[in-house]
């Protein structure tokens, strides 16, 4: 049903005006506290909302650190982000990989034991790092993996999640094209390949938009197993920099990684979203 | 090379279960090579299992299936040589017309342009050619049912499988498409088993039929041999529409008496004990009268333009007899006489259905 009435247009678009200022007065917030100096900040009560001209400045002490006006030294963000990138993405394409194939396992194979390694993938679903981050570093430091990229990203990349999404959409592939297959020679992996991992394109790429975000915003894990200045993600830093007590904060610097730090995701989220629209058009499977 | 022999052939499901279920029993047949052999009987009979243990989707429980000589119980499906085309043809959504009908000889490595030959002539042949880059989702219900066909004759099998493939066609491509099948069949005379429920698929196509029912073999014959010497009732009741009349009676050769009626047989039908009579509804001889002849009365008329169907009662049995569309119509509980030749009849057996004469 589509109705024409003027006032329910403008009520809608109020709403939706309202919604986007409530989400992006923030983000705009930060990005003028960027342009400033961190006396401007700290001075001006309230904060001044124009544009400061510090915004170089802001950018370079924050990306490649340095000697800030108070004095002290910043790290800079640069190889932080570097680390956040590297193990966001790892995270995100191991997590697909290792869950395209276990649902595979799940739904094609007959092995003893199918349903229980199911259930087993489908109860982790209950255990998030926080409930089980002492046992999980307890073996990561046992196999020597603190401060590198696989103790940050391994613990990180089973994903009953995935798996179970993947194990649904399998189940909607037909019998027929399964059978299909085989009269054409093609072995198990050949169809995975060939068959099931181009048809999951969609399925992929939504999985991964999620994952990337999920992987670029850790923060706990990082935080416990990471000691060495060279392994923090960029969400640690952040937060390193905003010191407590008398030291005073380069607020201006901090909200330059900040805008840094969203870039990656909001990159991912814009350019992947083509193809969630692709996949909701050609819906025909 | 494309000879079929099912010795003897068994499937049971979960054998060896409390569950077990046999679904096919103990099937025999010897299909030459180059033969149309046309699969048929209602949903559930098994007709579908037989061609995928054909096929080798479905494991063999018991019996041999031999394909060109060579016994093929223990074969992958893509070993046996064979090519079948799937009710819902089973296309790969993401592959374009010429990926689908080249992917199973990509697999066995045949070379690129050797591939781009045989893919061009099949496409040629099913008039592919303008949409081999086009994806399935593209393309009509008729254009993917040939797309499944040209990947089946890419293959060059010994033996072609059909699944039912033309049931998801309205009935003006089905008609159009059997023909179709037909003519490929006669240029490229490569053994085929076809499936279907369809009683017009069956007659119009097969060189010999196969009629299931409730995973046996009931007949094994040419079209003709299955219409005119049904061996048992139940091809009886099955080919031919509308079905053939069955009448359950007594008979001591001068008459037949069925449902307190009795009725005169001609001389020449020396019969006697519990029978089951039939006869079809195209056989009767409409408004002949005789001494010999039957008295119906007349229920229902159902005109169809060149032929009337006419149910009767017969007694209390129900009776269909078949006239052409010029005589005129009978009136709803007018008594007609019925003209009947022996050799029209059909005798079986009534405990076990089987044909005697």
């Amino acid at each position: 049903m589509v109705e024409n009435r003027p006032a329910a247009t403008v009520l809608a678009h109020l709403t939706l005006v309202l919604g986007v200022l409530i989400i992006g007065f923030p983000v705009y917030l930060t990005f003028i506290a960027s342009t400033q100096t961190a006396e401007q900040i700290v001075q001006n009560v309230p904060m001044s909302l124009l544009p400061g001209n510090n915004i170089v400045e802001s950018y370079r002490l924050a990306l490649f650190g340095g000697q800030t006006a108070y004095g002290s030294n910043l790290p800079p963000a640069a190889p932080m982000l570097w680390v956040s990138l590297v193990s966001a993405l790892v995270i995100a394409i191991g997590k697909i990989i290792i869950s395209l194939l276990s649902a595979f396992a799940v739904v094609y194979f007959r092995f003893p034991g199918r349903n229980l390694v199911f259930w087993m993938i489908f109860v982790t679903l209950m255990l998030p790092v926080e409930v089980r981050i002492l046992p999980t570093y307890k073996v990561v430091s046992d196999l020597g993996m603190l401060n590198t990229y696989a103790g940050l990203t391994v613990p990180l990349i089973a994903s009953a999640t995935a798996t179970f999404l993947f194990r649904q959409f399998f189940l909607t592939v037909p019998d027929e094209l399964v059978e299909a297959a085989r009269i054409d020679g093609a072995g198990p992996m050949r169809f995975f390949k060939d068959v099931l991992v181009p048809l999951s394109s969609t399925s992929i790429a939504a999985l991964f938009v999620i994952q990337f975000i999920y992987g670029w915003n850790q923060y706990l894990w990082p935080l416990l197993m990471t000691t060495s200045e060279d392994m923090y993600p960029v969400v640690m830093g952040i937060k390193r920099m905003i010191s407590g007590g008398d030291a005073a904060t380069e607020w201006n610097a901090v909200m330059a990684t900040a805008m840094l730090a969203m870039i990656p995701p909001a990159l991912v989220v814009i350019l992947m979203q083509r193809w969630f629209v692709k996949g909701l058009v050609d819906s025909e499977k | 090379m494309g000879a079929i022999s099912l010795r003897n052939v068994e499937k049971t499901y979960a054998p060896g279960s409390k569950a077990a279920v046999k679904v096919i029993h103990g099937v025999n047949a010897e299909i030459g090579d180059g033969e149309f052999i046309v699969i048929v009987g209602p949903s559930g009979c098994g007709k579908s299992t037989l061609l995928r243990m054909v096929a080798g989707l479905e494991e063999i429980t018991g019996g041999e299936i031999a394909i060109g000589g060579r016994v093929v119980n223990r074969l992958e499906p893509s070993e046996r040589d064979i090519a079948m085309v799937f009710q819902n043809y089973a296309l790969y959504p993401h592959m374009s017309v010429f990926d689908n009908m080249a992917y199973g000889l990509k697999i066995a490595k045949v070379p690129p342009e050797q591939i781009k030959a045989r893919v061009d002539k099949a496409a040629k042949i099913l008039e592919l050619s303008a949409l081999l880059e086009r994806k399935p989702r593209q393309l009509s219900g008729g254009q993917r049912q040939r797309v499944a066909m040209g990947r089946a004759i890419v293959r060059e099998p010994s033996v072609f499988l059909f699944d039912e493939p033309l049931s998801n066609l309205d009935a003006k491509l089905r008609a159009q498409t059997r023909l179709e099948i037909q003519k490929l069949h006669r240029s490229l005379s490569i053994t085929s088993l076809f499936v279907t429920h369809d009683q017009v698929e069956a007659m119009t196509l097969a060189q010999r039929m196969m009629v299931m029912n409730a995973g046996r073999m009931e007949q094994f014959g040419t079209p003709e041999e299955v219409y005119q010497r049904p061996q048992t009732t139940f091809v009886a009741g099955f080919i031919g529409s509308p079905p053939m009349n069955l009448l359950r009676g007594q008979a001591d050769g001068q008459r037949f008496v069925v449902a307190g009626q009795t009725l005169a047989l001609p001389q020449a039908a020396p019969r006697s004990g519990e029978l089951i009579l039939g006869l079809r509804p195209e056989h009767a001889e409409w408004g002949v009268d005789s001494a010999e002849a039957w008295r119906l009365q007349v229920d229902v008329v159902e005109t169809l333009g060149a032929e009337r169907l006419v149910y009767c009662r017969l007694g209390e049995t129900l009776f269909t007899v078949r006239i052409d569309g010029t005589l005129p119509a009978p009136r709803p509980g007018e008594q007609v006489p019925l003209g009947v030749r022996a050799d029209r009849l059909h005798w079986f057996d009534a405990a076990s259905g089987q044909r005697i004469a």
